[in-house]
């Protein structure tokens, strides 16, 4: 193939690596700010996902405050609350958990770990943070607009999300979905770096059934985002040519306070169908990179390679394909054809399969397994757990019988904290800790981080647990007081200051988190090269923190799959995918291997 | 919503596919050596705008097969009053097909390395999308005088959108069109010009397709397809 794009500047290319040219800083604002490397880029993107996460956590805490004591923050009135849960929502799954693992995780490791200088697309890749801190800049600014932000629920159900009585019809509502589209046309510059790095990228030996388990999950969680937030791209724009322009895609005939509206015609259900279409899948899209590191972290950690690394991928890919035909399991009660919901409730319940095979294969990579309880490894049997947990309820909520009576009740709330809430954030915490000493050089004090590791965990049980039982009770969810009702027992209030304090206690807990990442920077222990003796790529790069470009002069040459920890024979308890062993090097001079042998 | 589950079907399975002849079938913690199954590719900037170019298409296609799927079943309802489509479209669609011919005769052109048809491809190309453009914001004016506004009703919101979202994707790829006829009239020769003719020209033939789509669509040819189809399946 003749180089094109080259011609002009007589680049000579000394090996297959160089012939993508490599773009390089100039000065501190390109080398810092407007970056294009995508491991700065990474940091960006987690750093900004983490700001905007702590206005949710905030948000979290309101909310708790007025569930338990009602009226004691004057300024928490209904409208408000809705306001509250809207943006808490909206900004834990999509501005903090998906940006998080696709845009920082995603960023930081694809080019890493399959031994590559860079995304295939780094001025793209730029752009796309950028765009997504501008969605954030606008998301943030629907606290300050007349009216507030939008009070619609992060469903944002249409008609209601631009009637006049909800908070934030005015501004709110619009700047939400300006945000949301915004938010996913930076996403798809990024996913499409993401995607054809991993097809493209790969170093010489990387081939796919190589990967570790960690960029199988974020690969198949990114090109089921690229196809999945176009429903919400289109949901949105067409909502906000309802709120703008008058038309009535979702609107029907409405007679509010005694006048008839001028929409009519619209179908509600429609909006429905576009936002699960996203909605459901979107829960994988944040799950899949978890499930991913999780898998890496354990065989890690305890020195032992994946149970059924083919299955597990093969569990991922189906996961993914499945979670498109089961978004109707959230419209159970939304008065859609019911024998829709039988359809539906097949679907979901099969995906259990793969979902329940992932479990059993990460019990039985631990089953004999040389644990060593380190901090990643505490994070990711917590995920476990708690992902355990959740998913049970899921299989009961996933049943259109046993749904309708606790649909909208505080059950749906628990389960899927436990699920997508906490599950995630165990893992992202697990993988901070985890890959922090490659991206700084030290490593997090591991007593601080048992200490976040048990708050938090044990925490958000407390937080979670007692709200199932409030849920069967019949307690209603996005209810700003109960008042007198009758069956709510006096013990539910109780229950209820319990769960508060709890999740102040949690919060708290995340502050300690921030104080040990910033604290660790400059007095953490030097961490060197591979300071878990880990297999994987990145762990093997010549300088730590990675230089730009990543490799030395020669990239890495992979001669092995990415779990071989504690192989018979090997004078070490792991082998690092780029070592030869018992083989030999690849006849060209490679630096890259001698180094990682050290 | 059947429209998308059979666009992703289709997506689904050349991926499976893909990945079938990937070795997904291999034994990776059997097989140590360079060439353990199939071997990573090496890659070429082209080769990494062209698959670039088709993954972004997909999600494209994702968008439309949504808008579509949405577009259906809210047209499946009882009272559902499309608009007279103005005859203009049919101008529109025949100058959107010249387009998409010139862009393919300027790739060909870059093919064999002759300048002049890449060049008289690439501008006629530009003209003629230029023209269609500017067709579809007449057949808007025209609905308009004609009392068929934005708001009226859901099916006329729906020909907006449809024609919106397509013309945005098209002044899209005008952009980059644009780019590569500006560095070819600053003289750059054809080795130079062949990858973004080729990026150009696929993304037109898509959008053409897409719509041919919305025009059988919008005129009820696609309705009656599918119906005279559940009719022989019935
Ligand atoms: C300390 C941790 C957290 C606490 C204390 C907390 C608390 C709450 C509370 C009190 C509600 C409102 C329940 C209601 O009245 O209906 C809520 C809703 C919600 N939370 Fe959390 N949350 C936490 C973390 C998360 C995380 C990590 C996620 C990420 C997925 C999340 C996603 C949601 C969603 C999607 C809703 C529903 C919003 C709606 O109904 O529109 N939360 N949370
Ligand atoms: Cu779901």
């Amino acid at each position: 193939m003749v180089d094109l794009t080259h011609g002009a500047d007589g680049h000579a290319a000394p090996g297959h690596d160089e012939e993508l040219e490599l773009y390089h800083p100039t000065n501190w604002v390109t080398k810092y700010v407007f970056s294009q490397d995508a491991k700065v880029i990474a940091i960006q993107y987690g750093l900004t996902a983490t700001a905007i996460g702590l206005v949710a956590l905030v948000l979290s805490w309101l909310m708790r405050i007025q569930l338990a004591y009602p009226g004691l923050l004057a300024f928490i009135d209904a409208d408000h609350y809705y306001q509250f849960i809207t943006m808490h929502g909206m900004i834990m799954v999509v501005y903090l958990l998906t940006a998080i693992f696709l845009g920082g995780f995603g960023n930081y490791l694809i080019p890493l770990m399959l031994g590559a200088r860079d995304m295939m697309f780094p001025y793209l890749n730029m752009l796309s943070y950028w765009i997504y801190l501008l969605a954030v800049l606008v998301l943030a600014a629907g606290f300050f607009v007349p009216g507030g932000p939008t009070g619609a629920g992060w469903t944002l159900y249409p008609p209601q999300a631009i009637l006049a009585n909800t908070p934030g019809q005015q501004w709110g509502i619009i700047i939400m979905l300006v945000s949301l589209m915004l938010f996913i046309i930076g996403f798809t510059m990024g996913g499409l770096n993401y995607v054809v790095t991993v097809l493209q990228g790969r170093t010489k030996g990387m081939t796919l059934m190589r990967m570790p388990l960690t960029i199988w999950g974020i690969f198949t969680a990114t090109v089921m985002a690229l196809l999945a937030f176009p429903a919400l791209f289109v949901g949105a724009l067409m909502m906000l040519f309802d709120r703008l322009l008058g038309t009535s895609f979702f609107m029907p005939s409405i007679v509010a306070m005694g006048e008839q509206l001028p929409t009519g015609g619209g179908s509600p259900i429609l909006f429905q169908h576009l936002f699960w279409f996203f909605g459901h899948p979107e829960v994988y899209i944040v799950a899949l990179p978890a499930f991913g590191i999780v898998s890496d972290l354990i065989s890690t950690h305890a020195r032992k390679n994946i149970f059924g690394y083919r299955m597990m991928v093969w569990a991922i890919v189906v996961i993914g394909a499945l979670s498109f035909v089961v978004w109707a399991h959230h419209m159970y009660v939304s008065g859609m054809n019911p024998g829709f919901g039988f359809f539906f409730a097949t679907t979901t319940l099969i995906i259990a399969v793969p979902t329940a095979l992932k479990v059993y294969n990460w019990v039985l990579t631990l089953w004999r397994g040389d644990i060593h309880f380190t901090v990643p490894m505490l994070f990711a049997l917590g995920f476990i757990v708690t992902f355990v947990n959740g998913g049970l309820t899921g299989l009961f909520l996933g049943n259109v019988v046993v749904d309708v009576p606790l649909s909208d009740t505080l059950f749906v709330v628990a389960h899927f904290h436990m699920v997508m809430g906490v599950a995630p954030i165990l893992v992202i915490f697990g993988a901070i800790y985890h890959w922090y000493p490659k991206i700084t050089g030290r490593m997090l004090d591991a007593t601080l981080g048992k200490i976040h590791f048990w708050v938090t965990f044990l925490g958000a049980y407390a937080v979670f647990f007692p709200m199932h039982y409030l849920g069967l009770l019949g307690m209603p969810r996005r209810y700003f007081e109960m008042g007198e009702t009758a069956f709510v027992p006096p013990s539910a209030h109780t229950l209820n200051e319990f769960m508060t304090i709890a999740a102040l206690v949690v919060g708290a807990a995340q502050m300690l988190f921030l104080f040990n990442l910033a604290w660790s920077l400059r007095h953490g222990k030097e961490a060197g090269g591979n300071p878990w003796r880990a297999t994987t790529l990145e762990w093997q790069t010549p300088e730590t923190p990675p230089a730009h470009g990543n490799w030395g002069p020669e990239l890495p040459v992979v001669y092995r799959w990415a779990y071989d920890y504690s192989v018979p024979g090997a004078d070490r308890d792991f082998l690092p995918q780029n070592d030869p062993w018992p083989g030999e090097p690849a006849p060209a001079p490679d630096t890259a291997v001698a180094e990682g042998a050290r | 919503m059947s429209v998308i589950l059979i666009f992703l079907l289709a997506i689904v399975a050349v991926m499976l596919w893909w990945l079938w002849r990937q070795g997904l079938f291999s034994k990776p913690w059997l097989e140590v050596g360079v060439v353990g199954g199939m071997a990573a590719p090496a890659p070429s900037p082209s080769q990494v705008a062209r698959i670039g170019l088709l993954v972004f298409l997909v999600v494209v296609g994702s968008l439309f097969a949504l808008t579509v799927s949405a577009y259906l079943m809210r047209s499946a309802l009882v009272d559902w009053r499309a608009p007279p489509l103005p005859g203009i479209l049919f101008a529109n669609t025949f100058a959107l097909l010249v387009s998409s011919l010139a862009l393919q005769t300027a790739k060909v052109g870059a093919r064999r390395g002759d300048l002049d048809s890449v060049r008289t491809g690439l501008l006629a190309g530009g003209f003629t999308a230029l023209v269609f453009l500017g067709g579809q914001l007449f057949a808007w004016r025209q609905l308009n005088a004609e009392g068929y506004y934005l708001a009226s009703n859901p099916a006329n919101a729906f020909f907006y959108l449809l024609t919106a979202l397509h013309g945005v994707h098209v002044a899209g790829g005008l952009v980059g069109l644009g780019r590569v006829t500006r560095k070819m009239l600053r003289g750059a020769g054809v080795a130079e010009l062949r990858l973004g003719v080729d990026l150009c020209a696929t993304y037109w033939h898509v959008l053409l397709l897409i719509w041919l789509v919305l025009l059988g669509l919008l005129t009820g040819r696609i309705g009656e397809f599918v119906a005279i189809c559940r009719q022989l399946l019935t």
